[in-house]
């Protein structure tokens, strides 16, 4: 007689822990075939707005770790999601051998921001030589709590959006790929086992258009990534909603995960300080 | 601790007799329209009045450009962009320099003309505004053919048209630090003046021609908000920059959202000065001053929250006084003239409202002895003290003479009201210990932080906030961003 699996229950991932939606929702999940694969939780307005109070909370302390540190986190993430290479595969679906180079491709992602951690500042930073006796200093600093809407692309996409805003030091809450949020928890149960502090990345899943107005409009949010919004009015409603408290936007546009990523995604939510002092004994 | 000799005396020691800057070197007509193409050209709107706002004289009459005026200048913009972006950047750097040195050879006409029209005293748009105008387009007409190194990728594209609204508390210097980066980028623009202070913007456009410009590449279009709309939302203009408030930066926000427009916006503040126990006590007063009285307070990221440790509260207020009994208020073209006038009867009725409020609200006003003159917009340099975080004076922008006065125990209570504000421009910091500074600086969420100095601007230096002050930065290698495709 065959063994009956022991499923997976697919939660919430909050400040570090995973909840059910505290609206007791949830929503089926299928394969692209239609094969039932599992009920997602299906994200309130209040769980929303519980991540965003994690991602502030978890601030100042990722803001203020060191960049090695944020580095070696980010790394270690990379580690992590190439021990469950197999089972990232399987839950990708499609062909082994594209499924495999998918989870290679977003390990390797994660690799390359891992590095920008340390370097970011002496690239987007710049020593001003101002004409006075001023010592003058312009240096990137993290924009603060960053509502993501991820790509559809539920895996490669999701670690191309999260790791630029995070590595700099940002928190964020994620909304997941609404027809494949699956990976998302799985990668959260990556993320959850890479010393990456709880609040640091948020991942609600369910519907999208439901969760994203609200996120947008949060006035302790302070950048919002549209990337993964398909749908131009929701897209545009979201951009208004962000004017309230001036967020930093990155608006949605194709992408080719596949590319070099380049610094854009980084330095969309970088705020830069410029600090001066006299020079006089 | 012994407390230091006061170098500033109780009164001033001496009278000054007028030293009036002359007014002669400005040609002033008494009529003014929109520059399109190249050439001043009427405009279809209502004429508007600009007044010198110390004496309420009238100026000059000045055209209102309509929805039809800002179409043709963003039309005549677009043409001109194919051959502006097209030029080496060699000879687009040219110009800029040709534009930075006619600034320098015209520079007190400009300044005379300045402060006629903004109200502001000769000293600050002679020694201030001016060469700071012609140092942004110096330094910007330098990357024109440099853009390749900026580290925005080897051939850096501009963006097309860009539209510019300015404010009127620097009509000159907003106008610079939006058209050098522009052009120098290889963009055209279409920029409107403040309409307060719209006569530097309209001589600027006639140097312009001066350095032969090619027609088109800028382009003025004066009037009020409805003209400042025409050309935010005009469908060729493919960069949006403004500077303002903040209310009117969401509103600008919201409108371009969906439109794939490019957006900078340098909005308000409400800036924390933090001075320790250990400060140069003397420094800390000049820079608390310069911090909220220069240009009569009209600053975006004016000092206007005094944040003072509780133990130096009372000696330091004493000295701050004793200086403030010595500022001279009066004809902005004395070059003895510390304060000048505000800059408009309705900036004027919201600074009386909000301190007004201060009174209501429960905190203690105080000015010096200060004579207003008879005429003009006048408002004295003001204080609070007993200010409460929750005090309006302490949350809302104020943009005048008038500084709220808040105290702290520790450096984390300094750092926590700080950042208690939407807003998140600047920030200063006094104090003798290196360490402290840094570690200040790091927490303060403002995008210039100003350390044992206040309220310094500099071609080269990145200028922009955090939060509601905006996004995008002004000045230096990182305001090219906002003027390319990247």
């Amino acid at each position: 007689m065959s063994r009956l699996a022991v499923r997976k229950t697919y939660k919430l991932f909050i400040g570090g822990a995973f909840p059910r939606s505290e609206s007791g929702r949830s929503y089926p999940v299928t394969s692209p075939k239609g094969d039932f694969l599992a009920n997602a939780s299906r994200a309130s307005r209040k769980d929303a707005r519980d991540a965003v109070s994690a991602a502030r909370k978890a601030f100042p302390g990722w803001s203020g770790a060191t960049a090695y540190n944020r580095g070696q986190i980010l790394y270690r993430i990379a580690e992590m999601l190439e021990g469950r290479r197999a089972q990232f595969a399987d839950e990708l679906g499609g062909g082994r051998k594209a499924a495999l180079e998918t989870v290679d491709a977003a390990v390797d992602r994660l690799v390359w921001y891992a590095g920008w951690s340390d370097k970011i500042s002496s690239v987007h930073g710049t020593a001003n030589p101002v004409a006075g006796p001023y010592f003058n200093l312009s240096s990137p600093e993290p924009t603060g709590v960053v509502a993501v809407v991820a790509p559809a692309d539920p895996l490669l996409g999701l670690v191309s959006v999260v790791a630029p805003v995070i590595v700099t030091g940002n928190t964020c809450v994620v909304v997941a790929s609404e027809p494949a949020p699956l990976p998302a928890i799985t990668l959260a149960e990556v993320l959850a086992t890479s010393d990456l502090p709880g609040g640091v990345v948020n991942i609600l899943t369910g519907h999208q258009a439901e969760i994203a107005p609200w996120l947008a409009a949060h006035m302790d949010v302070n950048g919002l990534d549209l990337t993964g919004v398909a749908e131009p009015e929701l897209a545009l409603r979201c951009e208004q909603e962000a004017a309230e408290n001036l967020k930093r936007v990155l608006r949605p546009r194709a992408e080719d995960w596949r590319g070099d990523p380049g610094l854009g995604r980084m330095t969309r939510f970088l705020e830069t300080k410029t600090v001066w002092h006299p020079l006089g004994v | 601790m012994a407390t230091p000799k006061r170098t500033v005396p109780e009164r001033p020691v001496f009278d000054y007799a007028p030293a009036p800057e002359s007014r002669d070197i400005v040609d002033l007509k008494s009529s003014y329209g929109l520059f399109i193409d190249g050439e001043f050209v009427d405009g279809s709107g209502p004429s508007f009045k600009t007044v010198n706002p110390a004496t309420e004289e009238k100026l000059a009459e000045v055209a209102t450009a309509s929805a039809d005026d800002v179409d043709r200048a963003v039309r005549a913009a677009r043409k001109a962009f194919d051959g502006w972006s097209a030029l080496p950047g060699s000879e687009r750097a040219k110009y800029l320099f040709r534009i930075a040195r006619i600034v320098q050879e015209r520079a007190r006409e400009l300044a005379v003309l300045e402060s006629l029209d903004n109200g502001k005293p000769i000293r600050e748009s002679r020694d201030v505004d001016l060469p700071l105008v012609a140092a942004h387009f110096f330094y910007y007409a330098g990357w024109a053919d440099k853009l390749g190194y900026a580290g925005f990728g080897p051939d850096p594209r501009p963006l097309g048209v860009a539209g510019q609204v300015i404010p009127w508390n620097f009509p000159l210097l907003m106008l610079a630090w939006k058209i050098a980066p522009a052009l120098a980028c290889g963009n055209t623009v279409v920029l409107k003046p403040a309409e307060t202070t719209p006569l530097t913007a309209l001589l600027f456009a006639e140097i312009c021609r001066q350095a032969e410009l090619p027609p088109g590449v800028v382009n003025i279009v004066t009037g009020a908000g409805e003209t400042g709309s025409a050309v935010v939302s005009h469908p060729d203009v493919a960069k949006v920059a403004f500077t303002g408030s903040t209310e009117v930066g969401r509103l600008i926000a919201r409108s371009v959202a969906g439109t794939g427009k490019k957006l900078t916006l340098e909005l308000g503040g409400k800036a924390a000065n933090i001075v320790f126990d250990d400060a140069a006590l003397d420094q800390a007063v000049e820079g608390i001053v310069n911090g909220i009285f220069f240009n009569q307070g009209h600053v975006c990221c004016a000092g206007s929250r005094l944040l003072v440790q509780e133990s130096i509260q009372e000696e330091l207020l004493a000295a701050l006084k004793r200086r403030l009994g010595t500022l001279r208020l009066g004809d902005p073209l004395d070059k003895n003239t510390d304060i000048g006038a505000i800059n408009s009867a309705d900036q004027l009725a919201k600074i009386r409202r909000l301190s007004d409020l201060g009174e209501s609200e429960g905190a203690e006003r105080w000015s010096p002895a200060c004579e207003l003159p008879d005429k003009g917009f006048w408002f004295p340099p003001t204080l609070f003290t007993g200010v409460a975080q929750s005090h309006r004076i302490a949350r809302e922008e104020i943009f005048g003479p008038v500084l709220s006065v808040l105290t702290f125990r520790t450096p984390a209570e300094a750092v926590e009201k700080a950042n208690n504000t939407p807003y998140g421009l600047s920030a200063g910091i006094w104090t003798e210990k290196g360490s402290r500074i840094l570690w200040m600086a790091d927490r303060l969420r403002a995008g210039v932080v100003w350390a044992n100095t206040f309220n310094r601007f500099d071609p080269t230096s990145p200028f922009g906030g955090y939060k509601e002050s905006g996004y995008g930065r002004e000045g230096g290698l990182l305001g090219l961003e906002a003027y390319l495709d990247v």
